[in-house]
């Protein structure tokens, strides 16, 4: 007997099957497909001859780079004949996101973060129109792209196209690289819109092999400054939790590579650096390398001398000709614009910084902490990749030895290892008198209400390292006991319930070893702690600083 | 608006001094009023603010307040615009330095 091979199996059904999909676009378009360009009254055509029921889609939703043209496209085509989708998106940032699963053009859903529509999500949810596979880091939901939640259909925004389909993306290359070469190497199919359709473009972002068709949109896609904080919000409460920070961790551990969550609290720190740190004589020490958006709360550092590279998930509205004018510290093509790589950066986050620090909304006495609210379904984006100790990383530095002998100490471990810093950076109210500190996250009524397998926890308490509050420092890497670390919380949670149920004794034992420290024993004034600490009060004194260079988006102009 | 009013004892009498506002009067901020007055030697806080069922906070906060400065014959008030207590604190502590000139554990002044 010899082995014979199995009948009538096809191993090459994808490419097949991408190539019926085109041929009909072709004959249904007629002679209206100009290469790969597809006029833009035709799309919704397009859509119906290439996506088909059940189709695994990814429409490109970004942090802020928005395939707008082509989500309001997708809500138009006809359910009876694209319908039951898959889409598979890091961020539903616009209506049309979710206006497909309302007319069922799509009925399940894999993503990261949903943050401007959480309330409509959870109601969608609610409702049994959206069936929520799971919810991922960025990183999480990049890697099944590549193993089992490949798109078929990839529907992305660029700044401009030539006819071979070469895309430049412009600053915000965010992520359609990592969306295009997962759709495009295993069959599927990459629709971009673009804002221009040019001869040459400037630089190739995505080479024009890897895309389907090109469509130019009517409007240029929409783009949201999400990153940009205005200095003239920042409260003296946020200017000395950031001087907490600075003398307490930055400078303790010698912090020189690392991430900021986005918000008041980090734009805090980063107005300080060339002021406050600088005082303390940290330039040079600490804040060198940075995983950051390019916003304009770091410009003052930068001319400062504090920052030497900046590497970047997205881009942000405003800064592009301060970006090009300072290419030796921003990752930037031939044609002077920014590089972003959201993958790359989330990547770097992990494995290449020692420190990440962010807010959140609430914190459980087990250190947990997370942003999900009753009734708004908000995902995670990139929080969870940068706020937990990479467990892979083997190169060392000072800061990540530090944190690790802090650690191997309290536990007695035996093999040296290191430890990224995981700060949690919240005041213990927020407005409307919402404690930060609770008994109990929210998550886990959410979990149970959305029928959840895992309440949503942003950052688990066994990867954070430090809580800080207006009352100080819990450093929970000194911890040696389960109690220790929940009266460590409890001794930073001021007023709250938490923060008032402490055992008073064993909080002062904890300050005594130095577990929780206080702005006076970290030798700060809490009368030094006031807007005149901050290198630019106002986006005008950002404009200012960035020597005229940053250009503030309408919203934020105020003079 | 919810009024809340607490009263401590066995603060140090000062002599009446000038009365100091702290906050932005007419913003929006936090307002804090700290005067002289004749309560025998009693300090009392108001508070008045929009956020109601927040008394056993507030309670908590001017406690400690008071533990810190023992003022006496001292009459504070808080329009607190719906600061969170980490500012109320903040705020109270700089009233009563200007108030006093001095800070906490410092040498006593007068």
């Amino acid at each position: 007997m010899t082995a014979r091979p199995a009948l009538a199996r096809t191993w090459n059904e994808g490419a097949r099957d991408r190539a019926r999909r085109m041929e009909r676009a072709a004959s249904r378009l007629e002679g209206r497909l100009l290469g790969k360009v597809v006029a833009a009254a035709d799309i919704v055509a397009l859509l119906e001859s290439v996506i088909a029921p059940g189709d695994r889609v990814c429409l490109e939703g970004n942090n802020q780079k928005q395939a707008d043209f082509l989500a309001h496209a997708l809500t138009r085509v006809d359910p009876r004949v694209v319908n039951d989708l898959h889409m598979v998106q890091s961020v539903l940032a616009l209506p049309e996101h979710l206006d497909v699963f309302e007319s069922g053009i799509a009925t399940r859903l894999d993503f990261s973060f949903s943050g401007p529509q959480a309330g409509r999500l959870a109601k969608l949810v609610g409702d049994g129109r959206i069936a929520i596979g799971a919810i991922h880091t960025y990183l999480e939901l990049f890697g099944r792209y590549f193993v089992d939640l490949t798109p078929r259909v990839s529907l992305v925004a660029a700044q401009a196209a030539d006819r071979e389909g070469n895309l430049y993306t412009g600053p915000n290359t965010e992520d359609t690289p990592v969306i295009a070469e997962a759709t495009a190497f295993k069959g599927g199919i990459v629709i971009a819109q673009v804002n221009e359709i040019v001869e040459r473009v400037p630089r190739v972002d995505i080479p024009g092999d890897w895309i389907g068709y090109v469509v130019q949109s009517p409007q240029p896609h929409f783009i949201e400054p999400l990153f940009t904080r205005d200095p003239a919000q920042i409260s003296e409460i946020q200017v000395l939790m950031a001087m907490m920070a600075i003398k307490g961790i930055y400078a303790e551990y010698g912090v020189q590579r690392l991430n900021h969550g986005i918000g008041f609290d980090t734009a805090a720190i980063e107005l300080l650096l060339p002021t406050f740190a600088e005082s303390l004589g940290l330039r040079g020490r600490i804040c060198k390398h940075w995983a950051l958006n390019p916003h304009p709360a770091l410009i003052p550092a930068i001319e400062a001398g504090f920052v030497e590279t900046v590497h970047s998930f997205g881009s942000e509205l405003g800064m592009e000709d301060y970006i090009a004018a300072r290419s030796d510290v921003f990752f930037t093509g031939p044609d002077g614009s920014l590089r972003s790589n959201r993958a790359f950066c989330q990547t770097a986050g992990h494995y290449a910084c020692d420190m990440f620090i962010g807010s959140t909304l609430q914190i459980d006495l087990g250190g947990n902490s997370s942003t999900a609210t009753l009734g708004r379904i908000s995902g995670f984006g990139g929080a969870p990749n940068m706020g937990s100790d990479a467990r892979g990383r083997r190169h060392a530095s000072p800061a990540w030895l530090k944190a690790g002998t802090e650690a191997a100490d309290a536990a007695r471990g035996v093999m040296p290892r290191g430890r990224k810093l995981v700060v949690q950076m919240v005041e213990t109210f927020r407005e409307h008198m919402q404690p930060a500190f609770v008994e109990r996250l929210d998550a886990w009524t959410l979990a149970e209400s959305a029928r959840m397998a895992l309440p949503p926890v942003m950052i688990y308490g066994d990867d954070v390292t430090h809580i800080l509050t207006e009352e100080g420092i819990a450093n929970l890497l000194l911890c040696r006991s389960d109690e220790e670390r929940a009266q460590a919380i409890r001794g930073v949670a001021g007023y709250t319930q938490v923060g008032l149920a402490r055992d008073h004794q064993m909080v002062e034992r904890l300050r005594a070893r130095g577990v929780i420290r206080r702005a006076e024993d970290l030798g700060i004034d809490k009368r030094m702690a006031t807007r005149d600490l901050l290198a630019a009060r106002s986006i005008k004194d950002l404009v200012r600083a960035s020597g005229g260079l940053y250009k503030p988006p309408q919203q934020f102009r105020n003079w | 608006m919810e009024r809340l009013e607490y009263r401590f004892t066995g603060g140090r009498v000062l002599h009446p001094l000038a009365a100091r506002l702290v906050g932005v009067v007419g913003s929006g901020n936090l307002e804090v009023l700290i005067e002289s007055a004749a309560l025998d030697g009693g300090c009392t806080v108001e508070i008045n603010t929009a956020a109601e069922g927040f008394g056993a906070i507030w309670n908590a906060v001017v406690a400690d307040f008071f533990a810190r400065h023992s003022l006496g014959d001292v009459r504070i008030s808080i329009n607190d615009n719906g600061a969170t207590p980490a500012i109320v604190s903040l705020r109270l502590d700089q009233a009563a330095e200007e108030f006093t000139g001095t800070v906490p554990g410092s040498a006593t002044a007068l």
